[in-house]
């Protein structure tokens, strides 16, 4: 007997993946259904190694999915409840058919809801996963947070989102986990540390909604994320309260609670979203108030590990120093300042916040409130100001936080020039990085930008020079190799001369000929050996060397190389960007000098 | 039965339920036929009719009293018809309300029968004047009376009939209404009098003539019109005639409105009553002029609570008793509401929306049981972080320029394509920033990845590129090497094609392309000795052999063996040399076949040459390309250029002998080498290099370097490592213990590699070609057969200036030092050391 020949595909990677019109056929859904389950399940198409065989010889791309998510979809319980939906809908669609309103409204009343628990547990098995994954889930609920009531949206979504950002919004507040802030031209980020976990999220600016079209955005699949985001974050919410001794849910405002007030407008939601984070949130009794950090232990340990553990603890340090930055500062933010970041940062680093008491609800002190340390404005100009207070711009509060320190409000004052606002977020530890002047003024405080003084200009390049050394170690080498040829070079040419080479410094030559001239002992000169021999000798050795990369890395090592360059010529084009706009800055500036002196000139010959 | 009383059958018909109707009809049947009776008994006792009304006749009160029952009867007609509905209670009510109406009709029933009485009267009074012929007895008159308050009597009886019909279809309709009637009643009593006590009636009208409804014509031929009730003719008045009407119109005012009776044959003068009456009904009004069709609506039964209760008589006491069936419904919804059986319906709207609202609980409170997730699950990445350019007031070096604007607006179809995403701007202020346009658009995206976009685990190399190269020890510890340039040695005219220092290493011999042989000291720079050989010397070679002083020299297609000279070396090998070479030795086997003959020739060395040097000259059908001596110095192998089968040519010096090698053309021999050690031939062909066992005359291997076209070839002293060059830019280095692949190749030239050479004492190897460095390296070679040899690049060192994209055409180590000599095309010698 001949044993049956196998089939194709029928293992390997053909049987591991599935199109998804096998994958719809086999849970037999509709594709909005699957798309749905897909969300809420986090299944996600794969890229197969071998594209071919994946999609059984079918040629172009399909989308493909693991044969066994598929399965793992099958014995989602959701599945049942989503086709018990459709038998639903279709006896709305018969009721309004058959014109049967109340039975309508009956049904349109006692939908039923999918609850997805299970699956919130299912997908993030620890609260670090789910930590690990807000993200996403942030920035969305923060986002629908804003919007007004849509289409394809359900009613309460946005409502629920709402509470339950202010409620995360809270806990990190309570829990003093924020770290870092950043105005960007798309929102607002912030970065939280909760159990070692840094999540980021974006607040968008005001007005963020705009209508869009159906083919630019589809609200019904956002919303379906938004479906899963809410319960999520709603446990991890739950589980934040609960690890800060904190009461859930919180009683915030009445806004939250109570649903009769719908069709309060959109100011006043935002106005007691925002007084509801002033309120400090109950705790549980018996909860202890300070709750100190255990002081970290150097043990003593050889080479980096005391070294790291040494960044660590100072690390742990500044994060401490941070936390109570704004402690016992009481702000006063105008009213032309968004207050909802403003006072989220301030009261998350210790501050008190307040506002005018006129116009929005929740103002805890007044403005004539002489302990204010800081006020807030962005107006070029006050009328009636207070001595006792700084006014300062918003780009202070996120600047200071960025540095860890209260940053000196000179460059900060009502109607100043702002400097720029940098971006927290550039990992310092990465080389071939551009970093500009200011930042670099931040981590280093002996550095002095160009533009800060008018002369000694030339020190200042070399200086800078300097640091572009420490920060590349390629580019002054190929200066020295340069150096070193012309060298090499006037070498030779001396070697005709002399018959003789080496490495002869004029002054040699000199003696030399002297030598021969008149027979005489002089003292000797110290032989000097060029500063950069070593490091052009290891250069050109790694030169010869680079060309023993094995040719099976050297596509990799020729992309890498390549994406240095790129990378060396952009930081290369932002310097030559900047020093053109410092000294373009600076003749300006100059020019307006020489202009004032000419005026006083004038003035005083008149 | 009279058409009236049809018609009231019939609207009692329409108005209530057909048994009712029934029981109506019977009654009106029983009334008339009790009314016939009445005549009847009227007609039969005519004396007693006469004072019937007042004196209490128990005929007629008997009549009376029947009226009465038929009344009652009706009545209870009515309740009975009412109780079949009993649950009406506003029928019970109006029961009552008919019941007190029929009392007081009754009572104001006698009232009117004693006014009738003096009506009749009164007509027949009037009677008495109108008809002056008729002739009236008392009795007759009597009988008359009797019959008018019969007739009455039966007319009332239907007048109540057809009220109380009236009521019940209101009652059955409103109880509103009837309550209404009821005060009017109680109001009114007086009008309703009136209207029986006016004696003009149609009835009375009716009573003067009993014709009945035959038509008028009848009696035209007659004197009379008809007969009273007493049976005697009513006479017609006088008629008259045209004149008499004429003057009658003429003289009489109220001609116009003096009508003739139809019944009496009468002039009858129309009052303003009827006149009015006449006219309001041509009009279309309501007949009664008193009627107001827009008095004003009295709203009895309103919101606001009286203080006086608009019925009049009080409510029943069952009214005040709360309903025990209602009561024992209530108590048992009470009884499921306490128990929580059932809820209302504000408490189910409430659990609905309760039940609607998320619960959050302690999802990771218990300890984590094992929950089944997706395989293999690859977490999406997160989006990048914002750097510098994303803040709202960037530095000023990343906003665009002009330069960069022009490229974000070329790429306004590509947006992907741009360096960002956004456009960098700079904003003066926090109040001064927008609303991002394109941010719901953006998370939407991102929503899109999540679940749309397929994933893979990419490995990302965390490595920097510096650790793909190998781990190679550092030069400085390789030392010697040779690592500058020493010495240039000039004097040629042309590219150096070839040199070798002597085995001493004292000397160099170079030959060059403007057809001289040059000896120079190394250790001065300075030439000894220019020969000259009358064409381009492409090799020149030092014989191995210790005790000669011999130099090969290859010139074109001549191989010459030159004796440099008595100031080079020592006198005595000189001498010795000169000595050897000066016979040929005797040619014992001259049996040398044709084919070597045909492309070698021994040629006889020309005095003037021999004063130049040259001792033995060979010539060959062909340019030669590469020479190499045998270890021992007394073969030399030749290699010459397009010459298939014959291209290797073996030289005997000591017999002045040649052999070819080869029967077959086995590729383009670009250079045949002697194995350093053993009895081999190494051949380098364009691809590959081919080992034979000149004493057993086999094929022992065949490398394969694997380039395109090898140029030059060079063996490790030891004799196990082979280091190829290709103009392919590539050394390989053999090891010919290990496989017939390179053990590695070396891309350290841009350009094609024309020299390889290995020193004969250091572990060093060099390669020089086309490009402008000469490259040297470390190449150790380890007695311990399972180590590898060790490669290492050391020195780059500078060649001479390029000619015809020549550079560097010929290397050599010293024998003794760590240094290297380069044949330059620049027609230079250099010494690197």
């Amino acid at each position: 007997m001949v044993s049956k020949k196998k089939k194709k595909y029928s293992s390997g990677e053909g049987a591991q993946f599935m199109t998804r019109k096998a994958a719809l056929k086999k849970l037999q859904l509709s594709l909005k259904d699957f798309r749905r389950i897909c969300i809420l399940k986090g299944i996600y198409p794969r890229e197969p190694r071998n594209r071919k065989r994946a999609q059984k010889g079918a040629g172009g791309i399909k989308t493909l999915y693991h044969t066994k998510d598929i399965k793992f979809l099958l014995h989602e319980p959701i599945l049942w409840k989503l086709r018990e939906l459709k038998v639903y809908q279709q006896k709305i669609r018969k009721a309004r058919a058959m014109k049967e309103y109340p039975r309508m409204r009956k049904y349109l009343r006692d939908y039923p809801s999918i609850n997805i628990d299970h699956i919130v547990k299912e997908r993030y098995p620890t609260f670090v996963d789910a930590l690990r994954d807000l993200d996403d889930c942030l920035t969305l609920c923060f986002l629908f947070s804003t919007f007004p009531s849509l289409k394809r949206v359900p009613r309460d979504q946005s409502l629920l989102c709402r509470r339950l950002t202010v409620e995360f919004m809270h806990a990190i507040i309570a829990a003093k986990a924020l770290r870092k802030v950043f105005i960007s031209v798309k929102g607002y980020y912030y970065q939280a540390e909760l159990e070692g976990q840094t999540i980021t999220w974006i607040v968008p600016h005001h007005f963020s909604f705009q209508p869009q079209s159906k083919d630019e955005v589809d609200f019904k699949i956002m919303s379906t994320f938004v479906e899963f985001y809410t319960m999520m974050l709603g446990f991890v919410n739950f589980k934040l309260y609960h690890s800060l001794n904190l009461v859930y849910p919180p009683k915030l405002t009445a806004a939250f609670s109570d649903t009769d007030k719908e069709l309060v407008d959109e100011q006043a939601y935002v106005a007691e979203r925002i007084a509801a984070m002033n309120i400090p949130v109950i705790k549980l009794t018996g909860a202890n108030e300070t709750e100190e950090l255990p002081e970290m232990d150097i043990f003593q340990t050889e080479g980096e590990d005391t070294q790291k553990l040494e960044e660590a603890k100072q690390e742990a340090e500044k994060v401490k120093k941070l936390k109570t930055m704004f402690n016992g500062l009481k702000f006063y933010i105008n009213r032309e300042v968004p207050r909802e970041p403003l006072v989220f940062i301030i009261r998350s680093f210790g501050g008190e916040v307040s506002w005018d008491k006129d116009l929005f609800v929740g103002a805890t002190f007044d403005e004539s409130d002489e302990s204010i340390a800081y006020q807030i404005v962005d107006r070029p100009s006050m009328d009636k100001q207070y001595l006792s207070r700084y006014y300062v711009q918003p780009q202070w509060v996120f600047d200071s936080v960025n540095a860890r320190t209260l940053l000196p409000i000179n460059k900060y004052l009502m109607g100043a020039v702002l400097p720029p606002h940098l971006s927290p977020f550039v990992d310092k530890t990465r080389d071939q990085v551009y970093k500009p002047p200011e930042e670099r003024e931040l981590l280093d405080p002996n550095f002095k930008p160009l533009n800060e003084e008018e002369s000694g200009s030339d020190i200042e390049e070399a200086s800078d020079e300097d640091k572009e050394e420490d920060s590349e170690p390629e580019d002054p080498e190929q200066a020295l190799t340069k150096q070193y040829q012309q060298e090499l070079q006037e070498e030779s040419t001396s070697e005709d001369e002399d018959g003789e080479g080496g490495d002869m410094d004029p002054e040699k030559k000199k003696l030399k000929k002297e030598k021969k001239k008149a027979m005489a002992v002089t003292t000797g000169v110290p032989h000097k050996e060029h500063p950069y021999q070593k490091e052009i000798e290891d250069k050109q050795a790694f030169r010869l060397r680079e060309k023993l990369v094995r040719k099976k890395h050297r596509n990799l090592y020729k992309s890498m190389k390549a994406g240095q360059e790129k990378r060396k010529k952009e930081i290369w084009l932002l310097r030559k960007k900047r020093r053109l706009h410092d000294e373009k800055a600076k003749q300006e500036k100059k020019a307006e000098k020489r202009k004032q002196k000419l005026q006083a000139i004038e003035a005083a010959s008149v | 039965m009279p058409p009236f009383r049809k018609g009231l059958l019939k609207r009692k018909i329409y108005s209530e339920d057909p048994k009712d109707s029934r029981n109506e009809a019977l009654s009106k049947n029983e009334s008339l036929e009790d009314s016939e009776d009445l005549i009847r008994g009227d007609l039969d006792d005519v004396n007693d009719a006469t004072d019937s009304e007042h004196e209490e006749d128990p005929n007629n009160a008997g009549s009376d009293n029947e009226i009465e029952k038929v009344m009652f009867g009706d009545d209870a007609d009515s309740t009975l018809g009412d109780e079949a509905d009993l649950e009406d209670s506003d029928q019970s009510s109006d029961l009552t309300d008919s019941e007190a109406d029929t009392e007081e009709n009754d009572s104001s029933d006698e009232n009117e029968v004693s006014e009738t009485t003096s009506d009749s009267e009164k007509s027949i009074d009037s009677g008495a004047e109108s008809g002056p012929s008729q002739a009236q007895s008392s009795d007759e008159a009597e009988k008359k009376s009797a019959n008018q308050k019969q007739q009455k009597l039966t007319t009332k009886s239907l007048k109540k009939k057809q009220l109380q019909t009236q009521k019940e279809t209101k009652s059955s309709v409103d109880i509103l209404a009837d309550k209404i009637k009821n005060s009017s009643v109680s109001i009114q009593p007086v009008e309703q009098k009136d209207e029986y006590s006016s004696g003009d009636t149609s009835d009375e009208e009716d009573r003067r003539n009993t014709t009945g409804e035959v038509p008028r014509w009848w009696y035209d031929e007659y004197p009379h019109v008809g007969y009273d009730l007493d049976g005697r003719r009513i006479i017609k008045p006088p008629q008259r005639d045209q004149i008499d009407e004429f003057l009658k119109r003429c003289e009489d005012p109220d001609f116009w409105r003096t009508v003739k009776d139809p019944s009496t044959g009468q002039d009858v003068k129309l009052s303003k009553e009827d006149l009015e009456l006449i006219h309001r009904l041509r009009e279309g009004h309501v007949p009664n002029s008193s009627h107001d069709e827009y008095q004003p609506w009295i709203e009895w039964f309103s919101r606001s609570v009286l203080a006086t209760p608009v019925r009049a008589f009080p409510d029943h006491k069952r009214s005040f008793l709360p309903s025990r069936s209602e009561q024992l419904q209530v108590a048992k919804i009470v009884h499921a509401l306490k128990m929580g059986w059932t809820k209302t319906r504000k408490q189910l709207a409430e659990e609905r929306k309760k039940k609607r609202e998320k619960q959050f609980y302690n999802l990771w409170g218990s300890e984590t049981e094992a929950v089944r997730g997706i395989q293999r699950h690859i977490p999406a990445p997160r989006r990048p972080l914002p750097a510098h350019a994303e803040s709202y007031r960037p530095p000023p070096e990343y906003l665009l320029d002009a330069r960069e604007m022009k490229e974000w607006n070329k790429l306004s179809e590509t947006p992907w394509l741009r360096k960002y995403t956004f456009l960098p701007t700079q904003h003066h202020n926090l109040r001064s920033v927008a609303a991002y346009s394109r941010y719901t658009r953006e998370r939407f995206l991102r929503c899109l990845d999540l679940y749309l976009a397929p994933r893979a685990i990419k490995m990302r190399l965390t490595i920097s590129p510096s650790d793909l190269v190998p781990q190679l020890p550092s030069p400085r510890d390789l030392q010697p090497f040779p690592t500058r340039e020493a010495l240039q040695f000039r004097g040629h005219a042309g590219p150096v094609r070839a040199l070798q220092p002597d085995p001493s290493g004292q000397y160099l011999v170079t030959g060059s392309d403007d057809g001289t042989l040059k000896v120079w000291e190394i250790s001065t720079g300075r030439c000894l000795r220019t020969i000259s050989l009358g064409g381009r010397v492409s090799r020149v070679l030092w014989s191995p052999a210790a005790g000669l002083s011999l130099v090969a020299a290859a010139v074109g297609p001549r191989l010459l063996l030159l004796n440099p000279g008595a100031d080079i070396g020592a006198h005595r090998i000189a001498a010795r040399t000169d000595e050897l070479l000066e016979e040929p030795p005797p040619r014992r086997d001259q049996a040398e076949d044709e084919r070597t003959a045909s492309c070698v020739e021994w040629q006889k060395v020309a005095p003037e040459e021999w004063a130049r040097g040259v001792r033995i000259a060979v010539k060959h059908f062909k340019d030669i390309v590469h020479v190499a001596w045998h270890g021992r110095g007394d073969y030399i192998c030749v290699t010459l250029s397009d010459a298939a089968s014959r291209s290797v040519v073996v030289h005997q010096v000591s017999r002045r002998r040649s052999q070819l090698p080869f029967r077959r053309n086995k590729g383009l021999v670009q250079a045949a080498l002697f194995h350093p050690a053993r009895p081999w031939l190494l051949v380098a062909s364009q691809r590959a290099v081919r080992i034979y066992d000149l004493v057993r005359q086999e094929l022992l291997r065949k490398l394969q370097p694997g380039a395109q076209w090898n140029s030059t070839l060079a063996a490790h002293p030891s004799g196990d490592h082979l280091l190829v060059g290709s103009y392919d830019s590539k050394c390989m280095w053999f090891d010919l213990e290990l496989s017939a692949r390179p053990y590695q190749t070396l891309r350290l030239h841009g350009r094609a590699v024309r020299a390889v050479a290995f020193h004969p004492r250091y572990p060093l190897f060099a390669s020089g070609g086309d490009d402008r460095y000469i490259v040297v390296s470390h190449g150790m070679v380890y007695n311990d057969l399972l180590q590898n040899p060790l490669i290492v690049p050391l020195k780059q060192l500078p060649g001479g200036e390029p000619r015809d994209s020549l550079v560097t055409l010929d290397l050599c180590f010293h024998p003794t030092q760590p240094w290297l000599l380069a044949a330059c095309a620049d027609s230079t010698v250099r010494l690197y050391s």
